[in-house]
């Protein structure tokens, strides 16, 4: 294992937490308020330490997949620390444990909260919330790329530990390239939502944080009613900007070089829209006795399912007293999640797909056994290695859940209270039903029930491995073997 | 650049680690998963899987963007097919590697007909290193520059040579400026040296001279110059026989020893002037009964490197020949270079350089001056050829006062087709080439050879 690049990666990404928290600091200003000021003593805290971990390159810069994965667990993990201290700081959010929830809450971009209201928090607190959605959504590590050249083939693997699908392409040869792609079409997505919102008559701040929660899907209101409140038109735009985020972002960069029948291939995305046109047509009918107008059943059913399929987490009204049917297909939805290669989380769409193609493909083999059929996606032959990962991921994933709604059952609630709660902090989503449904929140959960659901919000971001790489013995056991290998000469021969 | 490369083997391989440590643009092609995947694991490049020769394939590697594809798969007509293929989608420049022997003297028929910008033969480019070597022997590693005019020879100075504890002045002073020493490895560190260095013995010396004043000056320093009069070749490969053709053309006689009775029936029919047998070299008493111990330069050229390291071990117990051993896999060349087995070459490893001189060459015409790039002694210096145009500050200064950075030589000066090695007195003057000789990288004009103020 070589620590040396770790310490150097972490300290990057201290650093960069630093700049981040410049941003509250501006908003303390502008509001003048006293509470902003932790936020400027964590941002010299940060700056301090980044400095200190990253000021010495390591003279060998190579690392492999466990660096990248265990480089980016920690990195998550050493984000939400410092970004909960001005919570627990300024006094609005004073316990240790619960400010960290609520951190790795925004940064996972689950948008599950322990606050009963939010309402009373500073404008800067708020700002900060909402803001750690966005970083989180496409991932600080792959800012980080797209910002500072550092060099070398490896740093895929730092973008593959940290950004959500079963596999990851680049879009341009060079990763520096592709992140700031990536990252360009992002800012750009989010500044129309911005300003689309406040067209809609709301305060360009309101407008902001409603935009960063919904680009990261994350799901962290500002009110709390949660988007209820809100005019249609606000609904319908958040509603569409949410769906738009959870697409994976090949299709904008293909419409970006005009090529569009190539973003049309994507099937993915043609499931992802029927899956939402389904939903919604479904729970409209099941719902419509419960609104005055279709168009307001129809709105509700909408938004709702854009926001849980997206793993956002909004909600424009109580789905927690819908009928169980419709209950049951947001449940579901939580499930599917997003697009590969969008902000969202969840199981996502493309390995739902390939999954039911291999029950299609297992059944052809039991009425034909000597077949030979391949899986084909996107029009192209999947590896059998492609689906095998898929298989372990989802195994570990139902092992994950089952594990974590034992553990929280200890805490004495129902069962669907529990399991809900597991299934939206897991996915990313954030609210799940009874007990943790929309109204309500997560306070009353035990600390060691906390600390259980914040793991899962990690290993939900990251696609579980590099939270289990991270805590497995295995990655740490041969590290002295690796201390005797002598440095790799790169020199060319002598001809 | 935007560069494509077709066929991952050890060609592409060595290609992709170089360019895309100089900053370019790569994507490559493979039809095998498991490869792009561990290129694109190690390198930042982008891979895809499939055929090069496909067009749909090629759309979608983007070559309609691209500057340059290169196509090295094992197979000559699949790279041809492919910069074909490449040149119709789009408009880049395209590079082919054709190693088989037919194709040899209609290859500019093919280049000029099928419009590709160069087309690369490992086997041919391996087989004219070595008959370099064997030309001067005791040269370990030769470099032409300025077509051919200048060349740049390494040797080992050995415990016997005057030059040992000799300053760099005083070597001036005795060759009257026909010789000039631009590179020294000592161990691990390479130096430009100044005029008050001294060398010693086991330094790895880079001279610049041209053809004529290097015989003469091995003779000077007491070298002996051992020429190769008959030369030992084990493996009939395709550079066993290119290399055969180029010794036998100077009068070399040669012998080919192979196991494969039809390959050593076809080498008799292309070469008859040879000397072939029937054998398996990697015996010890086929060599000696075929006169290992009187020949004067032995060619390790089997197909599997172990097999030619041994040998060369071998021979090197047994006599003074000169030795030169081909190895393929360029990665264990810091073990293979501790065993002193004279002269390597790296038939992948050249064809790799080549193809990177030229993308280099291409790079640095767009914004500088620089002619010509090559990396010399194991890449750890760089000699650069820059053409004078006017009003470069380096005109007319005669060279002793000119304020160069350290570590920076210039080596010769071509002008109007004269290749002159610069002595103190001597002055650049616009329109001649000059040839300089750095450890430093990134000099992209000849102003940047001078102290900043």
């Amino acid at each position: 294992m070589n620590y040396a690049v770790i310490r150097y990666i972490l300290g990057l990404v201290i650093l960069f937490e630093g700049a981040f928290l410049s941003l509250p600091c501006i908003v303390a200003m502008i509001y003048r308020e006293a509470r902003g000021i932790p936020f400027f003593a964590v941002m010299l805290l940060c700056f301090f330490v980044g400095f200190l971990l990253s000021h010495k390159k390591p003279k060998n810069m190579q690392y492999y997949a466990k660096e990248g994965f265990a480089a980016v667990a920690l990195s998550w993990i050493l984000l939400s620390f410092f970004g909960c201290l001005p919570f627990v700081f300024n006094g609005d959010i004073p316990s240790f444990t619960n400010a960290m929830f609520e951190m790795i809450s925004g940064f996972t971009t689950t948008g599950a909260s322990i606050l009963s209201d939010v309402e009373v928090l500073a404008k800067c607190s708020l700002f900060w919330r909402s803001f750690s959605h966005w970083i989180g959504g496409m991932g600080v590590l792959v800012f980080i790329l797209a910002i500072l050249p550092m060099g070398g083939g490896q740093n895929l693997h730092l973008m593959k530990a940290e950004s959500p699908g079963p596999s990851v392409g680049k879009l341009v040869p060079k990763v520096r390239q592709t992140a700031k792609i990536l990252y360009g079409i992002y800012c750009f997505m989010t500044l129309i939502e911005i300003v689309l919102l406040m067209f809609g008559g709301l305060p360009l701040f309101d407008s902001m944080l409603l935009s960063f929660g919904s680009a990261g899907t994350g799901g962290f209101s500002i009110l709390n009613s949660g988007l209820a409140d809100y005019s249609p038109y606000i609904q319908y735009t958040v509603t569409v900007f949410m769906i738009l985020f959870g697409v994976n972002f090949n299709v904008y960069y293909f419409i970006l070089i005009r090529k569009f029948k190539d973003a049309w291939k994507f099937e993915e995305l043609k499931y992802y829209l029927f899956v939402i046109a389904a939903a919604v047509i479904c729970i409209t009918y099941n719902i419509r006795d419960l609104f005055p107008t279709l168009e307001s059943s129809f709105r509700h059913a909408f938004f709702q399912v854009g926001s849980i399929i997206t793993t956002t987490g909004y909600s424009s009204v109580d789905f927690n007293v819908w009928p169980e049917f419709s209950k049951v297909i947001l449940v579901m939805l939580m499930f599917i999640g997003a697009c590969a290669g969008s902000t969202g989380g969840g199981i996502k769409v493309s390995r739902v797909i390939l999954m039911l193609k291999t029950v299609k493909k297992e059944m052809y083999f039991y009425i034909h056994p000597r077949s030979i059929r391949k899986i084909k996606f996107n029009q192209h032959v999947v590896e059998h290695e492609v689906i095998r990962s898929i298989n372990i991921f989802l195994i570990t994933y139902m092992m994950i859940l089952a594990f974590s709604t034992l553990l929280i059952a200890l805490d004495g609630f129902d069962l669907i209270t529990d399991f809900t709660a597991v299934v939206a902090t897991l996915n990313n989503i954030g609210p799940g039903l009874e007990l943790v449904g929309p109204t309500s929140n997560f306070g009353m959960f035990s600390d060691f029930s906390k600390v259980v659901l914040m793991f899962d919000m990690l290993a939900g971001r990251l696609e579980l491995f590099p939270m289990l790489v991270l805590i497995s013995p295995i990655t740490w056991r041969d590290t002295k073997v690796f201390k005797k290998i002598p440095k790799y000469r790169k020199d060319s021969p002598g001809v | 650049m935007n560069i494509i490369i077709v066929g991952c083997g050890k060609v592409g391989r060595s290609l992709v680690e170089q360019l895309s440590s100089e900053n370019h643009d790569i994507s490559i092609v493979d039809p095998k998963a498991y490869v792009v995947q561990s290129m694109v694991d190690m390198y930042d490049v982008f891979g895809i899987v499939g055929n090069g020769a496909s067009y749909n394939v090629l759309t979608e590697v983007g070559v309609e963007e691209a500057d340059l594809l290169i196509a090295v798969t094992n197979s000559d007509e699949l790279n041809l097919l492919c910069c074909l293929i490449a040149k119709k989608a789009g408009k880049c420049a395209t590079i082919a590697r054709v190693s088989n022997p037919v194709y040899f003297d209609e290859i500019n028929f093919i280049k000029e007909e099928m419009g590709i910008s160069m087309i690369i033969n490992p086997e041919l480019a391996a087989a004219s290193e070595m008959s370099r070597i064997l030309r001067i022997p005791t040269a370990m590693e030769i470099n032409s520059f300025a077509k051919g005019k200048v060349e740049l020879l390494k040797f080992v100075l050995r415990k016997s040579s005057i030059l040992n504890g000799m300053k760099m002045k005083e070597i001036g002073e005795r060759m009257r400026g026909e010789v000039l020493v631009c590179a020294v490895e000592r161990q691990k560190d390479v130096f430009i040296p100044s005029g008050d260095f001294v060398l010693q013995e086991n330094d790895r010396i880079s001279i610049v001279a041209s053809p004529r004043s290097a015989s003469k000056f091995f003779q000077k320093i007491g070298v002996q110059m051992n020429p190769v009069r008959n030369v030992m070749i084990v493996g009939g490969s395709k550079t066993a026989y290119y290399l055969s053709k180029k010794l036998l053309r100077i009068g070399i006689s040669v012998k080919i020893i192979d196991k494969d009775f039809d390959r050593c029936e076809e080498l008799s029919v292309l070469l008859p002037k040879a000397v072939i047998i029937h054998g398996n070299g990697s015996d010890q008493e086929v060599l000696l009964e075929e006169g290992l111990l009187e020949t004067d330069a032995f060619v390790a050229l089997t197909n599997f490197d172990e097999e030619n390291v041994f040998l060369s071990l071998f021979v090197k117990g047994q006599t003074p020949a000169k030795l030169i051993t081909k190895v393929k896999r360029v990665s264990y060349n810091h073990i293979i270079d501790g065993l002193d087995l004279g002269s390597l070459i790296y038939p992948e490893y050249i064809t790799a350089q080549y193809i990177v001189q030229y993308v280099r060459a291409k790079q640095n015409s767009i914004g500088s001056n620089i002619e010509n790039l090559y990396k010399i002694v194991d890449g750890k210096a760089e000699a650069l050829e820059f053409h004078i145009e006017e009003h470069a500050p380096v005109i007319g200064i005669p060279l002793q006062i000119l304020p160069l950075r350290d570590q920076i030589l210039i080596c010769s000066i071509n002008r109007n087709g004269t290749v002159k090695i610069p002595t103190g007195q001597d002055m650049i003057q616009v329109g001649d080439t000059v040839i300089v000789v750095t450890t430093k990288t990134g000099l992209h004009d000849i102003s940047d050879i001078l102290k900043k103020e």
